[in-house]
């Protein structure tokens, strides 16, 4: 059974979309800018209203509470939010020090203020607080937009040690061709509101 | 009581400070020469108007005609509060949330004063249920538009935080807590404000008034008290209504920030 499986989902300027995911599997979409592809995952995450199901392993979205629903089928949006002084007010289940390590992070970094951080630790630290809340489903929106080479390629690994290790689906937006050879196991292209299947790896 | 009465000249001398100052706007090119003459000339036409509803009214003291002129006043403020707002709720709500809180507050404070502080004969006497709510409902208003502007403001400019909050599977309640606080805080200021200055900074306008109309200063100040925490506890119950209607009303049953709830602003 999949982990993720969408079924006629129709939101603003997006749908239908038929998709599954299963567990431990990477999915990747490209598609132009203004192609909808983030109002594709803020649908997943309930954050829209949208017609159409969404279903996590066997429960549906509306079977839920939202928050539960958001905990476990994450949104992680591009740009990072915060709203208190400093990192570690925004991590409420703890934070695992291997993590930010693996992510070429300085653990000090924790007690910093979040306006001392540069936006492309800024954003490593919000992947971990998202991962930190053990979701099962990961919606990354352009998870390594703002990072250089070597970052993002932290980022992937821990990315894909996860997916394997928790069996978590990923629908992973990239606009990185190479990256996406490197994670996708499917790739779509979303176009006019709907998903093309762009070829297998 | 010796009250002095003012004659028709005594306020046509007051009247020429508006007309030199309205001079001085189009001389200076300021151009608040038009507001300020209609809205003078409005306050002129609405005061002898509720004069004169208060004479009749004091005179018969039905019940009804009380609570007709209460009605008038809350819907007034009601639009009051409307149309302050930058950004206010389409549909009902954007009369209603504003109104019902003011009638939550505002009425059920005057209403205590008069049974339980003043214990006037008939409990809604004019001459004493009129003025106090006007008193009351005219700061509440002030404190509601501060505050449901405010968090309207503050949703719509800090939705990407409130939604990342809520997207970290926060509740709607912690996702907009912030700008609730804040928004309650703004409401409330005034008041506070006006509490601390009183009779140092300022002598307020009802306590001065009374001791103007022959009023012994210590029974003008104890009146002034009473109206300072009547506005104070309708101010702040009625901000904390409004904006925790107002809070609840931008997230739907699936607590989403919806932000389609409020009108784009008219610039």
């Amino acid at each position: 059974m999949p982990r993720l499986r969408i079924q006629q989902l129709l939101t603003r300027h997006v749908g239908p979309i038929d998709l599954s995911i299963g567990a431990g599997e990477c999915v990747c979409v490209e598609g132009a800018s203004g192609s909808g592809k983030s109002l594709l995952l803020r649908a997943i995450a309930d954050l829209d209203p949208h017609h159409g199901e969404v279903r996590l392993d066997d429960a549906s979205c509306a079977s839920l509470p939202a928050p539960a629903w958001r905990r476990a089928v994450a949104l992680l949006v591009a740009e990072s939010q915060w709203w208190s002084e400093r990192i570690r007010d925004h991590f409420e289940y703890g934070v695992d020090v291997a993590w930010i390590e693996r992510l070429g992070l300085p653990a000090a970094a924790m007690d910093w203020e979040v306006a001392r951080c540069s936006t492309g630790e800024r954003q490593r630290f919000a992947l971990l607080r998202t991962l930190m809340q053990a979701p099962a489903v990961l919606l990354l929106d352009e998870p390594t937009g703002n990072l250089d080479q070597d970052s993002t390629r932290r980022v992937e690994n821990l990315l894909d040690d996860y997916r394997q290790q928790r069996q978590a689906a990923l629908l992973w937006v990239s606009h990185d061709a190479g990256q996406i050879e490197r994670v996708a196991q499917r790739r779509y292209l979303l176009d006019n509101g709907r998903l093309q299947e762009s070829g297998r790896q | 009581m010796n009250v002095l009465a003012l004659s028709p000249s005594d306020l046509a001398i007051a009247a020429l400070l508006i007309l030199a100052l309205a001079a001085l706007s189009r001389r200076l090119r300021i151009g608040v020469e038009r507001p300020l003459l209609v809205s003078a000339a409005r306050s002129t036409v609405q005061l002898f108007l509720i004069g004169l509803v208060l004479k009749v009214l004091f005179e018969s003291a039905q019940p009804l005609w009380v609570a007709l002129l209460a009605t008038v006043m809350l819907v007034v403020a009601g639009r009051e509060v409307m149309v302050r707002q930058k950004r206010r709720f389409v549909g009902g709500w954007g009369f209603g949330v504003g109104t019902l809180s003011m009638f939550v507050s505002s009425f059920t404070v005057t209403l205590l004063a008069l049974l339980l502080v003043i214990g006037t004969d008939p409990w809604y006497a004019p001459q004493y249920a009129i003025p106090l709510l006007g008193m009351v409902l005219g700061n509440t208003m002030n404190g509601i538009s501060l505050g449901l502007d405010r968090l309207t403001q503050d949703a719509a400019q800090g939705r990407a935080v409130i939604e990342a909050r809520l997207a970290l599977g926060q509740d709607w309640q912690r996702a907009i807590s912030d700008s609730r606080r804040e928004a309650m805080r703004v409401g409330m200021i005034p008041i506070i404000n006006a509490m601390s200055a009183a009779g140092i900074v300022s002598l307020p306008g009802m306590m001065t008034g009374q001791i103007l109309a022959g009023t012994p200063p210590v029974e003008a100040v104890k009146y002034q008290i009473l109206v300072m925490f009547l506005i104070a506890g309708g101010t702040g119950f009625g901000t904390m209504v409004a904006v925790s209607l107002g809070a609840r009303r931008l997230f739907d049953e699936r607590q989403r920030l919806r932000l389609d709830r409020l009108r784009l602003p008219a610039h």
